[in-house]
């Protein structure tokens, strides 16, 4: 049986774009941004180095330091448009892939490292960075999202929420229930799908009939698809979209529409289930190739700026990798620590008896 | 004192919980305008207001998941399961983040959301609405997990829930919901903590360990066996997890016999851990094996056929009496 995969759709998808692959600068009627050549070259030094840090990290998996690693290879723009429009006091729910947004949030990239090295579950304190934790159970964290986007409305706070999630995720029941619950309570927050084309080895035509951006208006929500390998038009639309949530317009769905250039994480093999043309045209519209390209033809940077930051990409790598080794495993103990917040009987009786049982070793 | 009802002492624990802590909040379906399916949170809305007191689209997992994103922005929200069998759908929230998202953020998360839920059997409901999933919640590390069986726990263990600052799973015993007793709201000295077991009925020949709606059933069977020259203790455990094991193995060491009494099956129930534990402890102590009383290893039946599978007073008797032959 073959799907038609348009079916459903009343028009062809729009897509919202600033800057061309070929790094031109396009207007679109609904969103522009104004930056400075210095915000642009800030932006370039982001992408080009979230990127490093991803190909530091799957180099540590390959030699063994890393259990796995989840790559962002590809999707850089999308993150690092999303995450600098971020104010200080917007919240970010992130999956286990956002590793540009917790750049965006200053988490240490170290920090990112803990998870994957299998030294703890999680290794920042949300509240310090506005950047929840990574969440890998799919799209779980949505409903996270929108119980504190409806906290931030109880406190008339000036803030909003933005949660990240895959196309793969738009077919789980919290996220479609996240969508409901946003939009009955109106609640300030901006759902931000990376649709990346692939769940794993499944293309998005398993998991839509419609464009994603489409699923908004059933739920009571405006949906917009963007260029997701455009860093400019994800600043500028999702910085639209979470003024209009601190200033009560309620939720908005974004669909950055990218490709995962790598595989799903370091332990999948993409060979198995895409050809690889599809990834030679992706490659075309690489997200840092194109604002390099615009830096280039509006004489915003000269070669000394590409290569201090090709420098500092090189510095951060290595720092990362010499941070990772040095990680110390936990202590065996520390299985029992965090399990809750207050005292918890069982749990001190266990630890007892599991330290004396190792302490019967060392006699 | 005052004489109020199990359901009634819930509602006034809520109530001076919230008027406490203005970061508690009520969640869940039908709590609002109607007071719940059971009139537990009956006025609060009306007190407290929409904001405090969420009436929410129906789907459990959005219920606990968005209490979590709540808690998370230190809010201290009390969720409402409508009835014990559609907790499933919340299930994999409360499993897989409630439990254990203050582990992965190494403490610097706390989650003190409580997660009410009628349960039980006995009322002649139809399919999914007389469940005692306990056993599934025990086995999940991170959550506490308590049941209240009469007025006066029911009115301080929702309150101790609530000040918690670890998720609490907290089983209320339906049928028991209008069954009325003595609560002292105005003192909370004799309040007992949340997480230790009571003694409800003192004896000397055979401990009775049980909880939320069968402590009543157990408190008349001893009442049964006294007249027949057994003197029965009642342990009402209050809380599953963690449990009191110092109450239930010191009156084990005492009466060298134990039978576990619970609705849910016995089929890997809750019962299994506890006879579990008291063998290890109490094992040259025990006259006789600790047995189970407790629902058969088939679905709940129709209503029609609850009174065979719920454990009464003869089971509860006759799990005694093959207690005595050994």
């Amino acid at each position: 049986m073959t799907i038609d995969a348009s079916r459903g759709a009343e028009a062809p998808p729009e897509l919202v774009q600033l800057l061309t692959p070929e790094g031109e600068r396009v207007q679109h009627p609904d969103y522009d941004i104004d930056l400075t050549p210095e915000e642009v070259r800030s932006l370039y030094r982001d992408l080009v180095l979230v990127r490093r840090v991803d190909l530091e990290a799957v180099a540590l998996q390959r030699q063994g330091e890393l259990g796995i690693w989840a790559s962002l290879l590809g999707q850089e723009a999308a993150q690092i448009g999303s995450g600098r429009a971020l104010t200080d006091a917007d919240m970010a729910f992130p999956t286990y892939r956002e590793h540009g947004v917790a750049w965006c949030r200053d988490v240490d990239p170290v920090k990112l490292l803990g998870l994957f090295r299998g030294v703890n579950h999680g290794g920042w304190d949300p509240k310090e960075h506005n950047f929840h934790l990574y969440t890998i159970v799919i799209g779980s964290q949505t409903l996270h999202a929108v119980g504190y986007a409806m906290g931030i409305q109880r406190d008339d706070a000036d803030a909003a929420t933005i949660v990240y999630f895959g196309d793969g995720a738009t077919s789980q029941g919290d996220v479609n229930e996240s969508f409901i619950w946003a939009s009955v309570f109106n609640a300030p927050i901006v759902f931000f799908c990376q649709n990346n084309q692939w769940a794993i080895s499944e293309p998005l035509e398993k998991q839509t009939r419609i464009p994603l951006y489409r699923r908004a208006s059933g739920f009571g929500f405006p949906g917009v698809r963007v260029d997701g390998n455009d860093v400019f038009a994800c600043l500028a639309v999702t910085r639209q979209a979470l003024k209009n949530a601190r200033e009560g317009q309620g939720p908005m769905l974004i669909e950055a529409f990218t490709y995962r250039m790598g595989a799903h994480t370091t332990t999948d093999d993409p060979t198995r289930y895409r050809v690889a043309s599809e990834l030679e045209a992706w490659k075309l519209k690489d997200p840092i190739e194109r604002v390099k390209a615009y830096l280039f033809k509006n004489e915003l940077a000269d070669q000394e700026f590409l290569d201090a930051v090709e420098a500092e990409a090189d510095q951060l790598g290595a720092d990362l990798r010499r941070r990772c080794l040095a990680l110390p495993d936990p202590e065996p103990t520390a299985i029992f620590e965090h399990v809750y917040a207050e005292p918890h009987a069982l749990i001190d009786e266990e630890r007892a008896q599991f330290a004396a049982y190792l302490e019967g070793f060392e006699r | 004192m005052t004489v109020m009802s199990l359901s009634k002492a819930l509602n006034e624990g809520m109530r001076k919980a919230m008027e406490d802590d203005p970061k508690v909040l009520i969640m869940g379906e039908d709590v609002g305008k109607l007071g719940g399916v059971f009139r537990v949170t009956d006025g609060l809305q009306k007190d407290f207001g929409e904001d405090r007191v969420i009436d929410t689209p129906l789907a459990e997992s959005g219920i606990i998941g968005t209490a979590i994103g709540l808690a998370l922005r230190g809010y201290r929200p009390v969720c409402e399961i409508q009835f014990d069998g559609f907790v499933f759908p919340a299930a994999d929230q409360i499993i897989t983040q409630l439990a254990k998202m203050p582990m992965r953020s190494l403490g610097a998360i706390k989650l003190p959301v409580v997660v009410r839920i009628p349960c039980g059997g006995g009322i002649g409901a139809v399919e999914h609405h007389s469940e005692s999933p306990e056993a599934y919640f025990t086995h999940t590390a991170g959550l506490r997990v308590v049941a209240c069986s009469n007025p006066a726990d029911a009115y301080s263990m929702i309150q101790q829930a609530i000040r918690s600052d670890d998720p609490v799973i907290f089983f209320e015993p339906k049928r028991r919901y209008w069954e009325k007793a003595d609560v002292d709201t105005a003192d909370t000295g004799w309040w007992t903590p949340m997480d230790k077991g009571l003694v409800v009925r003192p004896g000397t020949d055979l401990t009775l360990l049980t909880h939320g709606p069968m402590v009543k059933t157990c408190l008349e069977a001893a009442q049964a066996a006294e007249e027949e020259g057994r003197s029965l203790e009642v342990i009402d455990l209050r809380s599953l997890n963690p449990l009191d094991q110092p109450l239930v193995m010191d009156s084990v060491r005492k009466t060298g016999r134990a039978v576990v009494v619970h609705e849910a099956p016995v089929n890997n129930g809750f019962g299994a851990e506890l006879a579990a534990r008291i063998t290890e402890r109490c094992f040259y102590h025990l006259e006789s094996p600790v047995l189970r009383a407790g629902g058969f290893s088939t679905p709940y039946p129709p209503s029609k056929l609850e009174e065979h599978y719920l454990p009464d007073l003869d089971r509860v008797l006759d799990a005694v009496d093959r207690a005595f032959a050994y």
